[in-house]
């Protein structure tokens, strides 16, 4: 396996690096804590520049109008990306544009000109709703929202939770359960348009991550048109679980860029900082810390780019992701943890960025599966498809 | 945690600002106890917390307004969920919130 760099990707992932640093942290300093957008001038600004770079929209497909990046450097581009404050959740504060919903690209014709394009133009937002009150990880045995089928429309009923964006969306993917007899293979995904009679965002639901919250959806009697069926009825599990692997690469690669800068800012203030007369990076407590944050960061690394590497030969990549989410959000957690540690008292201010990444990558361990299930698919590769 | 901050109004007056605490937090106006005219958080780009936001607001607004808040250590998304239960609850932001506290607020139906 040869993880070098192309010169292509050195260029990019240069370019990125320098603008992340020239253009994104500066502006930081005039930002709330919590922030994540910027001001629309500079939003509009730095979009136009990363069009200019020819990465804008980076998760579009090319055959949509996205650039060609494949995923290694797409991972690469993901740790330089969120090498800042608010970097974890909003990477860059959406300057490179989004994909919005990945499984969309599944839908037909007439939903691509409905619902696809707009989104890919920016003019449609939308949201994710798989997740239930009654649980998100086992999604095919937890899914309790109920559509029946009712001439040309289904009538949706149940609620949804932890669904970000849903109070700002024009649409989005909820999956009900449209065969109460068969499990996985009994739930469908419908395209919900959120000014339907019967759609309701009952609350905010606050969490650890003070930037942005999530939101409790309630459906009431909803009727949706059996034209909104994204995929075949029945066929919504295959829908949610497809790209879901994929997603874990990056969403592992910005974790590692977190660390990295932890990590930059930690050597940085050891360095400096003087305690009983000496420097703290003349410590060895401090500086098995720091060593202690390379092994993470490193393993972390070189796990992730073999994952994306594997996806990106077309080679079955299941297990490596679910490694890398693992090892990623797990490692990192670490370094800021240690970082934080290694600032003192400034580490738990909000003067510093520690505080929000150590709040925001917490919840990574639970967001897209949480780890004890990735470890679970990890074992069912190692066991056998024996392991039920 | 209630999703509307239906607490007792106080009088915003000198006394009332001393004894607060320099947490984060939100925090509602009334000109007459009743009725929500503001709605603001205090995060912490602000010097003295509550205390200081509510001292500045009792400064430059005088006497004779009512207050009531909510100590609350993600005041940004509260406040984004006061803001949106006020427009579902009345179809319209705050009297005294300028418009662009409503630019891209999202939309809420509590029960």
């Amino acid at each position: 396996m040869d993880l070098s760099l192309t010169d292509e990707q050195k260029l990019i992932v240069d370019q990125v690096r320098r603008f992340v640093r020239e253009e994104i942290v500066p502006l930081e300093d005039g930002l709330d804590p919590d922030a994540d957008s910027l001001p629309p001038e500079d939003h509009e600004r730095l979009a136009r520049r990363v069009a200019e770079m020819g990465l804008y929209g980076l998760d579009i497909p090319p055959e949509f109008g996205g650039p060609d990046v494949d995923i290694v450097t797409r991972t690469l581009l993901a740790i330089e990306m969120s090498q800042h404050r608010a970097g974890l959740y909003a990477p860059c504060y959406n300057v490179f544009g989004g994909a919005g919903l990945a499984q969309m690209f599944e839908a037909n014709d007439d939903q691509k000109q409905r619902f696809l394009f707009p989104m890919l133009r920016g003019e449609k937002k939308t949201f994710f709703g798989l997740t239930e009150p009654s649980g998100g990880s086992d999604p095919a045995r937890a899914i309790q929202t109920r559509a029946v089928r009712d001439g040309d429309d289904w009538v949706i009923n149940g609620a949804k939770m932890f669904i970000s964006g849903a109070d700002r969306a024009d649409f989005g993917l909820v999956f009900a359960r449209t065969d109460p007899g068969k499990g996985r293979a009994g739930v469908t995904c419908f395209i919900v348009e959120t000014d339907t009679p019967g759609f309701h965002v009952r609350r905010i639901v606050h969490t650890l991550r003070a930037a942005r919250y999530a939101t409790e959806l309630q459906f009431e009697d909803m009727r949706v048109p059996h034209a909104n069926v994204l995929g075949e009825v029945n066929g919504g599990f295959a829908i949610a679980n497809d790209r879901v692997s994929r997603q874990r690469i990056p969403y592992a690669a910005t974790c590692i860029g977190v660390a990295v800068k932890a990590q930059e800012l930690a050597v940085e203030y050891a360095g400096i900082r003087e305690t009983f007369g000496d420097k703290l990076a003349h410590r060895q407590g401090i500086q098995w810390m720091v060593v202690e944050n390379e092994i993470d960061i490193r393993q972390s690394l070189w796990i992730t780019l073999a994952a994306a590497d594997k996806a990106r030969r077309g080679e079955a990549f299941r297990t490596d992701s679910a490694l890398a989410k693992i090892v990623a959000t797990e490692a990192s957690g670490r370094v800021v943890d240690r970082a934080m540690q290694i600032h003192g008292g400034y580490g738990v201010t909000k003067d510093l960025p520690f505080e929000r990444w150590y709040r925001e990558m917490r919840i990574r361990r639970i967001g897209e599966g949480p780890n004890e299930v990735q470890r679970h698919i990890v074992a069912r590769d190692l066991f056998g498809s024996s392991l039920r | 945690m209630a999703v509307r901050l239906d607490r007792p109004w106080r009088r915003l007056d000198a006394e009332a600002v001393a004894g607060l605490s320099g947490q984060l937090g939100v925090y509602q106006l009334s000109d007459d106890g009743a009725t929500v005219r503001a709605i603001h958080r205090v995060d912490a780009r602000s010097l003295f917390g509550l205390r200081g936001e509510l001292g500045r607001e009792l400064e430059e607004r005088g006497e004779g307004l009512f207050f009531r808040l909510e100590v609350n250590h993600q005041p940004r998304t509260r406040w984004l969920e006061l803001m949106m239960v006020h427009k579902a609850d009345h179809g319209s932001l705050p009297a005294w919130n300028p418009p662009e506290d409503g630019e891209g607020l999202g939309r809420l139906s509590p029960a």
